[in-house]
């Protein structure tokens, strides 16, 4: 079966400074994948490259079978048009109000479209009290609903999630991951999630993998990610400071 | 052999200038190309046309108004205490006019609203880059040239002229005002001394130095910004980089299109 999402020897270097050496992996249909990894691994830069904000250097991601690698202009456009994105710190725009935002790329009237916002932040547990106040006056935790309800205000085939608990104390961190969770289980949509929290990762995943030094280096279910057997995930996983990552760290 | 090795070097360094230099050009003409590809398709936005008419246009007429009569008045007072050595005082209201109207109007105000609209282009866009709201707006449909770049470029090239012609205004008017109040000038045949000596070409120039100048304003300030990267120190960076690039092309924009519209 066709999956919904494949990177297939995925390079990207910025200068001299190789961020993604080779990246492969599949997602498919109605999936949750949690990519696991340290911070400066290029979990962003993998998505930014599925989303045809950067040009890999090499190597080949397709969606629904088709090659998306190197889209240009209207295609681009299209392709783009595809997904939904949470972005590490909201990426809320400053001088609109939150309706505004999350009813960005809805089209139609002022009117539908605050109807539609309104519903939007009722879905992610915000009430209309907060429609006509500016990001900057609400806390991250409900910047974070904000940013998630601009994300899934289009109704998009596949979402990404960047970092979606940087920042939050860890009650407001579950909300946001049950929120997620509900998202993508209720409505089948294909999720690609990067963090470096585990708890996250835990509570978002079907399947997890690890990013590190460029490369997927470990790839299973989230029942497994205790007993991966790999020397890098375990470290990871227990946040130990002692262990071959941190051995590379030093080696660099 | 060993004594070329220091010309290879400076050769190699004269050489990687260079190409640097033409590159950042290139790159320039490549974002400013790419604007105006976007401004001859739909979608337009006409709502944030206007809003950046209002933060470019009227926002910045106090600045350039009160510039235009402090000008004109001191260039009235010097043209004044100059003449006077050569006997030609008389020529206050002509000189003033043709000055203000070819140089310092579109000049001083073009200037003026670089400082305050481009470093705020390159601010604004700038945060917007490193806080990934560009990237935010890709991922909703929006094509952040349409949204954020080709705005502004419209709203400056149709704004500035307004500008320029009302600082022109007060700038003559600043003239007028010191020369009838303190240099003992008759305020009538000052006036109508200023408009036989004000011609249609001085106004046409002006307008067309204005429309230049909002364009480099516009350009500069989201080039800066919008490829702003590193942070707070990476906006300010931006900032300073729109300003100070801003005047330099607006300088030579109006050195350009003065000796190719009054050198014949």
């Amino acid at each position: 079966m066709t999956p919904k999402l494949r990177l297939s020897g995925v390079a990207k270097s910025f200068g001299a400074k190789p961020v993604l050496r080779d990246v492969s992996f599949d997602v498919a249909a109605g999936e949750s994948l949690v990519i696991i990894g340290g911070s400066g691994t290029g979990k962003s830069v993998t998505l930014k490259c599925i989303l045809g904000l950067l040009r890999p250097d090499a190597g080949r991601i397709e969606v629904d079978g088709a090659d998306v690698t190197a889209l240009r202009g209207a295609a681009l456009a299209r392709h783009l048009a595809r997904f939904g994105m949470l972005f590490q710190g909201g990426a809320l725009f400053d001088s609109l109000p939150v309706w505004a935002n999350v009813a960005f790329a809805v089209p139609g009237s002022a009117r539908s479209r605050r109807a539609a916002a309104l519903e939007t932040l009722a879905r992610v547990g915000l009430g209309s009290e907060v429609a006509d106040l500016r990001p900057a006056e609400l806390s991250g935790g409900m910047q974070k609903r904000v940013a998630l309800a601009r994300a899934i205000a289009v109704a998009p085939e596949i979402l990404f999630f960047d970092e979606p608990t940087t920042g939050l104390d860890p009650i407001m961190a579950d909300v946001i991951n049950s929120l997620i969770r509900k998202l993508v289980t209720e409505q089948a949509i294909t999720a690609v999630t990067i963090t470096h929290d585990m708890a996250s990762a835990r509570k978002i995943a079907d399947r997890v993998a690890m990013l590190y030094d460029g490369a997927i280096i470990w790839h299973g279910p989230r029942e497994a990610i205790d007993r991966s057997g790999n020397p890098f995930v375990e470290q990871f996983v227990a946040g130990r400071a002692e262990g071959p990552i941190t051995m590379a760290v030093r080696r660099g | 052999m060993a004594v070329l090795i220091p010309l290879v070097h400076a050769l190699v360094a004269i050489g990687g200038a260079v190409i640097s230099v033409f590159a950042s050009i290139g790159r320039l003409v490549r974002f400013a190309a790419t604007a105006l590809v976007r401004l001859a398709t739909p979608p337009w936005y006409p709502a944030r046309i206007l809003e950046q008419m209002l933060v470019i246009g009227w926002f910045s007429l106090p600045v350039v108004g009160l510039t235009a009569i402090f000008t004109g008045s001191a260039l009235a007072q010097q043209i004044f205490i100059g003449g006077s050595r050569f006997n030609a005082a008389s020529t206050v209201p002509a000189v003033t006019v043709i000055g203000v109207v070819r140089e310092l109007g579109p000049v001083l105000g073009g200037l003026m609203v670089a400082g305050r609209v481009a470093s705020a282009m390159a601010a604004e866009l700038g945060t917007m880059r490193v806080t990934e709201q560009i990237d935010a707006l890709a991922t909703l449909r929006t094509d952040p040239f349409r949204w954020l770049v080709a705005p502004r470029l419209v709203a400056a090239v149709l704004t500035l002229p307004f500008l320029v012609l009302v600082s022109n205004a007060l700038g003559v008017m600043g003239g007028w005002l010191l020369a009838t109040f303190r240099l003992g000038f008759n305020s009538a045949a000052y006036l109508a001394t200023t408009a036989r000596y004000l011609h249609v070409d001085d106004v046409v120039s002006s307008l067309v130095k204005a429309a230049v100048f909002g364009f480099i304003i516009a350009l500069m300030g989201c080039y800066h910004g919008y490829h702003s990267s590193g942070g707070a120190a990476g906006v300010g960076r931006a900032t300073t980089n729109a300003v100070v690039s801003a005047f330099i092309l607006i300088l030579l924009a109006n050195l350009v299109i003065t000796v190719i519209v009054f050198a014949s």
